[in-house]
């Protein structure tokens, strides 16, 4: 007996320490729910089976996100149930529970980890989803992650995010970081370090490239940047300043706003900088392009009519349209990836606040009662918003839901985090 | 008797010594006098202070200035500029292998995308007063820092207005 405890102890001794082999070197974002949705799905995660034979416990991964989805009231539950326990469908009736997951965690001979997960309807007494996952133990969060996505997509109808990857800017001291972390704020990866700023990161489309803003030549210069092999390219540096770099949905192209001919315009460039064209041709400030869901218009901040205003106009240039009408100044034009939403920053009553506009009925929402918003970035299911804002006197991270009920913060232990762009769905 | 002699002695003593010293103190007086005179043609050193070769170098001089300061939400250069502007254009209309990055800036409130064009505007404005001079455009290039890089932090008009600002960097 007491050897087998010894063994034990000695085995999860030895798994701890291989954890934090493979953990990143630095410190995670901190996670603040300061919010909740209109009405709750009320669900039980039961523990899983075994899990701690993985080098994360997949039971407190789906907890969190979906508690950080504001759409689900967990109700506690340390019972442990896997795929082939008995479900006592009354007994989670009277708890009040709509959907019950269960699951367990096995480590594979060939050293993988294996998740087999169950959703129940409890209401129906029968099974919703369910699946097994076997991967690398470094990726144990990210099958977590998409059970969780499960049962978000099951019970919500809509695909879930929390399998997603963010980027952002982070400065402490004298130095700047682009950094990528999941969408929970774990596992930050640091991308570039420079001692000069670094602006407007932008995810390419298929989620292997950065775009974004660099004054390392002591002059704003449009990079993208290879996540996987870590090679660069110069994609803008012409005379003056070069900034705002924005992916077409295809990825075959980038907007961006260059200073070359004087004042800042609107320019398009293929995805490796050449085939230059300019799109605005006026005496006034033209900037921010950002594609429309369809890839067909493009929509740009511009001061043509005496402050900054949202305006789209055609892939040529041709066809302008004002968009935004409410206050005197409206910055930061973001498509959502469904079509239905623009998300902005509106100054109004002396502060700068996340708005979104409907765009079937010109609908304006204002989404934050911060006053120094910035940077806005929907999540790739369209349904939240990513956001820079003050935290105490530090730059945070701030996600809302688009009906404004959701909330959460997320923050860096030192120095101010700003420039958040979301990743896009992955395979 | 005796005392009227150590009277005289002593008398006479400071007399002598009195004597002497002026005797000698005349005679190196005058000597002195002659040996100054004497060189005063070819061993004196009088400075020479060349022009530096420089002028940019020159803290006291026209160039040493290099911001342009701006009014909130204003984008042209002020009158009291003028003289500024004109120095750092004529020098460059001297010396056409000198070139300068003109670097704009605005306060820390409001977008960064829409503050770096803001900053441009400033900049291009720079630049644009010194083209008019006649300066070539090859010898400048107008670029932003936006709101990225403050001169003061601070939240206050104290910082925001020393952050509105145009740099010419040689």
């Amino acid at each position: 007996m007491k050897i087998a405890s010894l063994f034990r102890t000695l085995a999860s001794i030895a798994l701890f320490f291989a954890s934090i082999a493979f953990s990143p070197a630095y410190a995670q974002l901190r996670v603040e729910i300061s919010g909740v949705g209109e009405s709750q799905i009320p669900i039980a995660i039961a523990s899983f089976a075994d899990e701690s034979v993985a080098p994360q416990q997949v039971t407190a991964i789906i907890k969190a996100d979906l508690a950080r989805s504001g759409m689900f009231k967990l109700v506690d539950s340390n019972t442990v149930l896997s795929e082939s326990s008995t479900i006592n469908y009354k007994e989670w009736r009277a708890r009040g529970v709509d959907a019950l997951a269960v699951g367990s965690v096995q480590r594979q001979p060939d050293g993988r980890i294996n998740v087999r997960y169950r959703l129940l309807d409890v209401g129906k007494s029968a099974e919703l989803s369910g699946f097994a996952l076997a991967d690398h133990p470094n990726n144990v969060r990210l099958t977590a992650h998409r059970i969780a996505d499960d049962i978000y997509q099951k019970l919500t109808g809509v695909r879930g995010i929390f399998a997603t990857r963010i980027a952002y800017v982070t400065k402490a001291g004298n130095g700047y970081r682009l950094e990528v972390a999941d969408a929970d704020g774990e596992g930050t990866r640091v991308a570039l370090r420079s001692k000069e700023p670094i602006i407007s990161p932008s995810w390419s489309p298929d989620g292997t490239k950065v775009a974004y803003v660099s004054f390392e030549a002591r002059k704003p210069v449009v990079y993208v940047q290879n996540l996987v092999t870590s090679s660069r390219k110069v994609i803008a540096n012409y005379k003056g300043s070069n900034s705002a770099p924005s992916w077409s949905p295809d990825g075959s192209k980038l907007a961006i706003a260059l200073s070359r001919d004087g004042l800042t315009q609107v320019y398009m460039v293929n995805a490796d900088g050449s085939g230059l064209r300019r799109l605005t041709d006026n005496q006034n400030i033209n900037t921010e392009p950002r594609f429309s869901a369809d890839g067909q218009s493009i929509y740009f901040t511009s001061d043509r009519s005496g402050g900054p205003q949202i305006y789209r106009m055609g892939l040529d240039g041709s066809s302008v349209q004002r968009v935004t009408f409410g206050g005197s100044y409206n910055i930061s034009p973001r498509a959502s990836p469904d079509g239905k939403l623009l998300a902005f920053i509106s100054r109004r009553d002396g502060g700068f606040h996340l708005y979104t506009l409907d765009l079937s009925n010109g609908q304006e929402l204002r989404l934050s009662d911060s006053a120094r918003d910035e940077s806005p970035s929907f999540s790739p299911n369209s349904k939240y918003i990513m956001f820079a804002t003050e935290s105490g006197r530090r730059g945070a991270l701030s996600v809302v839901s688009v009906d404004g009920r959701a909330k959460h913060r997320l923050t860096t232990h030192a120095g101010d985090i700003r420039e958040p762009t979301w990743g896009p769905f992955m395979k | 008797m005796r005392q009227f002699k150590l009277l005289a002695v002593l008398m006479s003593s400071a007399l002598l010594l009195g004597a002497c010293s002026s005797a000698v103190k005349l005679d190196d007086e005058s000597n002195r006098a002659k040996v100054e005179d004497r060189s005063a043609d070819t061993r004196t050193v009088s400075t020479v202070t060349t022009a530096s070769a420089d002028p940019l170098s020159d803290p006291q001089g026209v160039l040493a200035k290099r911001s342009v300061y701006f009014d909130l939400d204003s984008y042209t250069v002020k009158e009291e500029y003028n003289a500024l502007v004109d120095a750092h254009a004529k020098f460059l209309g001297k010396n056409t292998s000198r070139k300068i990055i003109i670097q704009g800036n605005t306060d820390e409130r409001g977008g960064r995308e829409y503050n770096l064009a803001l900053g441009q505007k400033r900049a291009e404005a720079v630049r644009k007063a010194m083209s008019l001079l006649g300066v070539s455009e090859a010898q400048i290039e107008a670029v932003s820092f936006g709101k990225e890089k403050p001169k003061a932090t601070g939240s206050d008009e104290a910082a925001w207005s020393e952050n509105r600002r145009a740099d010419i960097v040689y």
